[in-house]
């Protein structure tokens, strides 16, 4: 009993700091973004005080179960990734439940919000959202290609599916850092984080211009504020699992902070010299160049 | 340009050629002979480009003057035939055939001038006015500052004033006491002077 | 059809019984306004220099949302055709409450310069609760930032409670409404 009140105590903690470290990541990236086109930008808060607003709307409008069930859905995939994956290693608190084949898993938990979304954005009728999540999926099952042969290369330099045991591996120096020991098999997960990240070239499931905003078009008042947090949470979790798995992990709060915010920069530089892609090219760029340097990293690291 | 409009003149029944320029010319041709000019202005005299085609509301002569403007881009003329149609019951041969941009005008002047242009593909379907119930409201007598007063709440206060007249004495006063004096002197002297 | 909308009337919804809470989220309301990014008129085009490096309305937390469920801020730019009052009513009632209408430009006020016409409405706040209105043919967008500041303040101070307005008053608006729209071909109340 006490054990699942531990665990459970652990967990919701993990989580309001992770919350707290994508909402203000968030926030900075915002500034810096418009800092780029020459604007001043909203507050550092601005994440923040834009759930508390979608929290006050005093009315909802539901369209049947899925609708309530996707933004659920979502927050769920975005819940489940973070937890599976220690963030801090070494640290009980911030360390999760992670388990001897968590990288399996992770790769899954990767896909589960966008179809829980899926079937949430189909119950809202709105053309708009099936066309936005059919876009989203189409681009995460490209760039997972990539992704997947640098999760195998990984794995089979360190004959382990365990995050844990590839941190571990990594822990000793910088040198020791998957980046400069597995420089190729990280080039490929990081191209393929362009693609998760839903930053500005591979952004097609929102399509400002095109299909306005795409999923969430019909969520609001509590929905969004779902979707607005899952956003945070989801996105810092792929950070943190990137950082783990390529960048020697973290061995302290601010270690992760800093790697996260350092790695996040990554997509946001590319996104804001970049314009949109279309389906069709973002699909084709993720099966070109980046999946062969993903079969070349697996070839490296098995031969 | 003169060939043109001499065989418009000869085979088409066109009246009062207007030149305006080297290459714009008007023409007004009789509403059964029209949808014949403007074929044969199309397809052999390389007027292929139907640039507008709008009415003008002659109320005292009792007539819609209807202008079909087109234009020939290799020699870069220009020709407008006016064609007079009745006010009332006003109908008109629609062109939708030669032009499918045609389909558009005819609608809109279906609409605004109730011309009617029978066989014209959807040209009852509303355009701009949904649920239009009034007189079509391009017509000179429909008053549509009466109908504006009526459908719509008009806000009391609203004062209208000629624009350099306030201006002059709201933003320029300097200007208009200077110009006041200038006046004053010129009267003076000219009363001296005689 | 059926499925998709309802006909139920809206319900006017008390704020926060709280008094800290309820400033809290006045607050928040204020500070983090979506406008709804539909150009109704030619005072849309005065919109776009906001978003941009010269004014830049984010700075004071207001954004453009293209989804009316999202947004709390619909912007009348300008001349309002029966046509596209039609939309506006519709996109309006789509909206969740708290919501606001700001007036833009002069013709939301008295029709401005198509006062006199047949196809343009005169007086906006005869159709939607209107919180707000900047007056000019067109406004400058410093006017439009003033406008936003004088909404914020209503907001904070608890003022601006057009939905609730819209919902208290809701034959009155119907009726307004329909005398201009003759074809209703539309649910009564599309929420």
């Amino acid at each position: 009993m006490t054990y699942w009140l531990a665990a459970v105590g652990r967990a919701i903690v993990s989580l309001f700091f992770i919350m707290n470290v994508g909402l203000l990541t968030f926030g900075v990236v915002g500034r810096i973004v418009a800092r780029v086109h020459g604007r001043i930008g909203p507050p550092v808060w601005q994440p923040y005080v834009n759930i508390v607003k979608t929290i006050s709307m005093r009315t909802a409008v539901s369209h049947g179960v899925m609708f309530y069930l996707g933004p659920v859905f979502r927050i769920t995939g975005g819940v489940g990734l973070y937890l599976l994956i220690p963030a801090v290693h070494g640290s009980t608190w911030l360390g999760n439940f992670h388990f001897t084949g968590d990288l399996i898993l992770v790769v899954y938990f990767i896909f589960f919000g966008m179809l829980g979304m899926a079937l949430g954005a189909a119950e809202s009728g709105h053309p708009y959202s099936a066309m936005g999540v059919m876009r989203g999926l189409t681009q995460v099952t490209a760039s997972e290609v990539p992704f997947a042969f640098a999760i195998i290369a990984l794995a089979a330099r360190h004959h382990s599916l365990s995050i844990t045991e590839i941190v571990a591996a990594q822990q000793g120096g910088l040198l020791h850092w998957n980046l400069f020991v597995a420089p190729v098999a990280t080039a490929a997960g990081l191209f393929s984080l362009l693609g998760m990240m839903m930053q500005s070239p591979f952004d097609i499931h929102l399509a400002p211009q095109e299909i306005p905003i795409g999923p969430p078009t019909e969520f609001h008042s509590s929905y969004l504020a779902l979707l607005q947090t899952n956003r945070s949470i989801f996105a810092t979790a792929k950070l943190v699992l990137f950082v783990n798995l390529f960048f020697g992990g973290a061995t302290s709060i601010v270690a992760l902070v800093v790697k996260v915010f350092v790695l996040f920069l990554f997509p946001v530089a590319v996104g804001v010299v970049f314009p949109r892609y279309r389906v069709e090219q973002s699909v084709r760029w993720f099966l070109g160049v980046p999946t062969a340097i993903g079969i070349a990293a697996v070839l490296i690291e098995t031969f | 340009m003169e060939d043109t409009l001499r065989t418009l003149v000869e085979r088409f029944d066109a009246t009062g050629v207007d030149r305006r320029r080297d290459r714009l010319a008007f023409a007004i041709v009789p509403p059964d002979r029209l949808v014949d000019a403007v074929t044969w202005l199309r397809d052999l005299a390389g007027y292929r480009h139907l640039v507008l085609l709008t009415a003008v509301d002659r109320i005292e002569e009792g007539i819609f003057r209807l202008l079909y403007l087109l234009r020939a881009p290799e020699e870069r003329a220009d020709i407008g035939l006016h064609v007079d149609v009745p006010r009332e019951g006003a109908s008109m041969e629609s062109i939708h055939h030669l032009w499918a941009a045609a389909r558009v005008y005819q609608r809109e002047l279906r609409e605004m001038f109730g011309i009617d242009f029978p066989g014209s593909p959807e040209v009852d379907v509303s355009m701009i006015l949904e649920g239009w119930d009034g007189p079509p409201p391009m017509r000179r007598d429909f008053d549509t500052r009466k109908y504006s007063e009526e459908t719509f709440y008009p806000r009391e206060g609203r004062e209208t004033r000629d624009p350099a007249a306030h201006a002059a004495v709201t933003r320029y006063p300097a200007d208009e006491q200077v110009k006041d004096e200038i006046r004053r002197v010129a009267r003076e002297n000219r009363t001296r002077g005689e | 059809m059926a499925e998709l909308f309802c006909d139920a009337r809206p319900q006017a919804v008390d704020p926060a019984a709280n008094r800290v809470v309820r400033a809290f989220y006045n607050w928040a309301q204020a500070n983090s306004l979506f406008i709804l990014a539909f150009g109704t008129g030619c005072g849309a085009i005065e919109l776009r220099p906001l978003f941009t490096a010269r004014y830049d309305i984010s700075r004071y937390g207001i954004m453009p949302r293209p989804t009316p469920r999202q947004s709390g801020l619909f912007i009348i730019g300008g001349y309002a055709s029966i046509k596209t009052m039609k939309r506006i009513i519709r996109s309006y009632e789509q909206m969740q409450n708290p919501k606001f209408v700001m007036g833009l430009g002069s013709c939301t006020v008295n029709g401005g310069m198509y006062w006199d016409s047949y196809n343009t409405i005169n007086r906006l706040d005869y159709y939607l609760p209107v919180d707000v209105y900047v007056a000019g043919c067109m406004p400058r967008p410093e006017s439009l930032i003033a406008g936003f500041g004088r909404l914020k303040t209503l907001i904070r101070e608890g003022r601006a409670e057009g939905a609730n307005r819209y919902a208290e008053n809701f034959d009155w608006y119907k009726a307004n409404q329909k005398r201009i729209i003759k074809d209703w071909n539309m649910p009564e109340y599309n929420w």
